[in-house]
């Protein structure tokens, strides 16, 4: 179910900038499908930010974040060449990963 | 108490523990998920469930986000707490089903900053509660919405 997820961090000022695109469903739980059945939710819950290993920010979400989440988020000391990790969990236990330097 | 029965107890301790899974290293790593708040059907069953029943109104904590979104399955809302040493920020849409959206918290020099984007059934107060020197602070914004997000 899980597509790719991309990151994009630069650095100005001593502050970096991340901006996260992650690629899920975030099914309500309230839709129907052309047949009239419920489609079972399935989003994503745990958010989690890293910032040369060391956790930066943590977010529970639900299902009213849109589908294919964008999230931005902005951490004092980050410089070009830093390590930025973010990952996720879903209502499955599904869970992906994905790292980037900072520009 | 004798040296020797100090380092048993010591020993059976810390068996203990790793038997209870209280030191697995994996168990570190589950995450945890507000049920209870997340199922909250009100903005003011929300608020209690993350603990900030009455929250101080705050011009600190600034929402940017669009006045009318035609779509409400994806509305833009960017969020900066400038109240002194912010922990973390909540989102509550407070005509949604179930209106609080997020809760962030941040740490290791992160800023009181959020770019998100949420979906919304209906127009509504969009409402932001920062948590600060265990204080909660809040500020709140109405959007309109074209087409609600929800159903469907």
């Amino acid at each position: 179910m899980s597509g790719p997820m991309k990151i994009r961090a630069t650095a100005k000022d001593g502050v970096a900038d991340i901006r996260v695109l992650m690629s899920h469903p975030m099914e309500t739980g309230q839709r129907k499908d052309a047949d009239g059945k419920v489609i079972p939710p399935h989003f994503i819950q745990n958010v989690t930010v890293k910032l040369n290993g060391r956790t930066v920010a943590e977010g529970q979400i639900s299902q009213a974040v849109s589908r294919n989440p964008v999230f931005s988020f902005r951490a004092k000391g980050g410089k070009p060449g830093d390590k930025v990790e973010i990952s996720w969990l879903d209502t499955k236990g599904e869970t992906n990963k994905a790292e980037t330097v900072i520009a | 108490m004798n040296a020797l029965r100090r380092t048993t107890l010591k020993a059976a301790g810390a068996a203990f523990l790793l038997a209870s899974g209280l030191l697995h290293p994996l168990r570190a790593l589950a995450a945890t998920w507000n049920k209870a708040a997340f199922a909250s059907k009100t903005p003011a069953d929300a608020l209690k469930s993350i603990g900030a029943s009455s929250p101080l109104e705050s011009k600190d904590i600034l929402i940017e986000a669009p006045q009318i979104a035609e779509n409400g399955l994806v509305v833009p809302i960017e969020i900066t707490s400038n109240v002194p040493n912010t922990k973390s920020l909540a989102v509550i849409v407070e005509k949604n089903p179930f209106p609080l959206v997020a809760q962030f918290e941040f740490m290791e020099g992160a800023l009181p900053f959020l770019k998100i984007n949420v979906k919304m059934g209906e127009s509504s107060w969009v409402r932001v509660v920062a948590e600060a020197g265990g204080k909660h602070y809040t500020a709140a914004e109405e959007i309109k919405v074209t087409i609600g997000g929800c159903g469907g």
